[in-house]
């Protein structure tokens, strides 16, 4: 209870510096974080070599007498699902799917987040403000609601559904990459550079951006697990990926009717998704506190 | 201040002006066309086209939005083109049900979220703050409805201690709310946490300790009401984040508030429900917002307003 009261002094600065990747290892957090991502990307690169099944088969003896899914046993070892395919098998090629829409989407998000944010930011006067008011009203959405909206325009396929995930999800990017930039412009040396000659173009790629790469790349970490879960979301309420393409989210659509008799239906493909979340969400943190001096100990 | 509110109430009614037009523009590229759905599938081409001009939606894009905007000003926000009633009716029907839920979900994450955030900080550095901030991240990294769904199971099917689904009493709201709640409740935990730690570290908490006062009279006098002030103002900005979750948690448990009232509009094209729906939640946010930049200088006379 002392130390609650005396201001504690971390011993950061006598540490020896090492690589960013180096001090990701040694928190053990991250490298839990690390681990499950590892597990996730092996699982489904190997799926087809994990298992003897093939995600859209109806097996045979997949389901009880009576037509019930089977629960977890020695054959299907997360049991099976209402159509009697074997979930383990659904639940590792649905790991291809998340991945998969967690880069694709984000790394839009995170382009159109960082043009946007950087712009602004640079040039400020009128673009700047028109693109940070666009910004803000972007804020004022119902991020689900609108994802929900978008994806009912379009009809959903694994790019549109990474699509509408991205055009939901850079705002919060662009804030911090403006935030970031628009104090950098400020700096003695862009003024220095500008002095010399320089264009805007090469003092944005070359001087503004590098400082804004740990920015970016914590802010690429921590979006690709909110981007997993609005996957999710959207797959289970039946408008993100369409069955019979296996993703955690519409395993569970799939299949809610029957959980209080099937639980496990719902918690391994709940499980999943929040195991990768919380990966990206641990890796994420720690970059942040690593990269970014600034927030250490905050948030 | 009266400037800088004048200001902002200008900056919310332009955002609410570009939501509704960037939703409309949306509704009015739907592939799905509403005049089939209410029209069915034996309509002949001359019904369909006599509804189509009946409800406006012969008419060019523009002249829609202005019609749309014209009797939004006069408070009219259209007529469902399923149920046969005035979506304003619809909507403030269906109202009282969401604010239950988020009031519930605000009180489960703030005590929830500024318990585990205070005994994190108090214990910080320990075994106790360690694994509060693992279950902090637990709660952020959980998808909302797979959290619904396993509170069900556990509570409602086999414990039998809560309602399994549906509204009328207090029991009926414990688990949709804490479902709402267990996002949030992360985020508070770990803002709670470091403004903690910020107010530890001032001079007036070691003046506090020093005159002789109890470690536990610190905490609760001094130190807390401190720490809660940067976090009231959350509050506001957090309805956003509620606002998004409503829809989920709405048809897990068969909440009949607007989340299942603008899920169903999707599912049948009902257009005027839809923009209706969605204003409501982008005012809410708008005013969240508002409310959270007003009273944070209130309660903070160092926070000035720009």
């Amino acid at each position: 209870m002392t130390n609650a009261i005396t201001p504690d002094i971390q011993p950061v600065a006598s540490r020896p510096r090492k690589g960013a990747f180096g001090k990701l290892l040694r928190r053990p957090l991250a490298l839990v974080g690390l681990a499950l991502i590892a597990i996730v990307v092996l699982g489904a690169a190997l799926a087809p070599y994990l298992t003897n099944f093939r995600p859209d088969e109806q097996i045979f003896d997949g389901l009880t007498l009576s037509g019930e899914p089977l629960p977890p046993n020695g054959t299907f070892w997360l049991g099976t699902d209402l159509l009697g395919r074997d979930l383990l098998t659904r639940i590792l090629y649905g790991a291809r799917t998340s991945l998969f829409i967690g880069i694709v989407a984000n790394g839009i998000a995170l382009v159109i987040g960082t043009l946007i944010g950087v712009i602004a930011g640079y040039y400020r006067g009128w673009i700047g403000s028109v693109l940070m008011r666009f910004t803000d009203l972007m804020m004022a959405f119902p991020a689900l609601l609108l994802a929900i909206c978008l994806a009912a325009v379009f009809q959903p396929s694994l790019w549109i559904v990474a699509l509408v995930i991205a055009l939901v999800n850079w705002v919060q990017t662009a804030r911090v990459m403006y935030t970031q930039t628009s104090s950098l412009a400020e700096r003695e040396f862009i003024d220095a550079e500008r002095t010399i000659g320089a264009g805007s173009a090469r003092i944005l790629f070359l001087h503004i951006l590098p400082h804004l790469v740990p920015t970016i790349i914590v802010w690429g970490t921590l979006g690709i697990s909110t981007t997993v879960l609005l996957e999710a979301t959207l797959s289970y309420l039946g408008i993100g990926v369409q069955p019979p393409t296996p993703s955690w989210g519409n395993i569970i659509f799939e299949n809610q009717t029957y959980f209080q008799a099937a639980p496990w239906l719902v918690f391994f493909p709940g499980a999943a998704i929040l195991a990768l979340a919380l990966a990206f969400n641990f890796v994420g943190d720690a970059l942040r506190d690593i990269l970014d001096p600034t927030q250490r100990g905050r948030s | 201040m009266i400037s800088y509110l004048g200001r902002r109430l200008i900056q919310s009614v332009l955002i609410l002006l570009g939501v509704s037009l960037i939703t409309f523009a949306l509704l009015y590229l739907l592939p799905a066309d509403p005049v089939r759905q209410i029209a069915g599938r034996s309509a002949t081409p001359a019904t369909v086209e006599s509804i189509r001009r009946q409800l406006g939606l012969d008419q060019p894009f523009l002249v829609q939005y202005g019609r749309y905007l014209l009797s939004l000003l006069q408070g009219d926000l259209g007529r469902s083109y399923i149920q046969r009633s005035e979506v304003s009716q619809l909507i403030v029907a269906r109202l009282p049900p969401t604010l239950l839920l988020m009031a519930g979900a605000i009180v489960f994450e703030l005590v929830i979220g500024l318990t585990m955030g205070l005994i994190a900080a108090v214990r910080r550095g320990t075994r106790t703050d360690q694994s509060l901030m693992v279950v902090s991240f637990v709660g952020v990294s959980a998808p909302q409805f797979v959290v619904g769904l396993l509170l069900l199971y556990a509570f409602a099917v086999k414990l039998g201690w809560f309602p399994i689904g549906g509204y009328g009493t207090f029991s009926h709201l414990v688990l949709p709310s804490l479902t709402v709640a267990v996002m949030s409740s992360g985020w508070y935990a770990r803002m709670m946490r470091s403004s903690m730690i910020d107010v530890l570290r001032q001079d007036y908490i070691r003046t506090a300790r020093a005159k002789g006062l109890g470690r536990t009279a610190v905490l609760l006098r001094h130190a807390l009401p401190n720490a809660i002030l940067p976090i009231i103002a959350m509050i506001g900005i957090d309805i956003g984040i509620l606002m998004g979750g409503i829809v989920v948690v709405e048809s897990v448990f068969g909440w009949p508030g607007i989340g299942q009232l603008v899920w169903q509009a999707i599912q049948r094209v009902d257009i005027p429900i839809i923009m209706g729906v969605t204003l409501v939640s982008a005012l809410a946010i708008v005013l969240g917002n508002l409310l959270a930049d007003i009273i944070a200088p209130l309660i903070d006379p160092r926070i000035k307003l720009r």
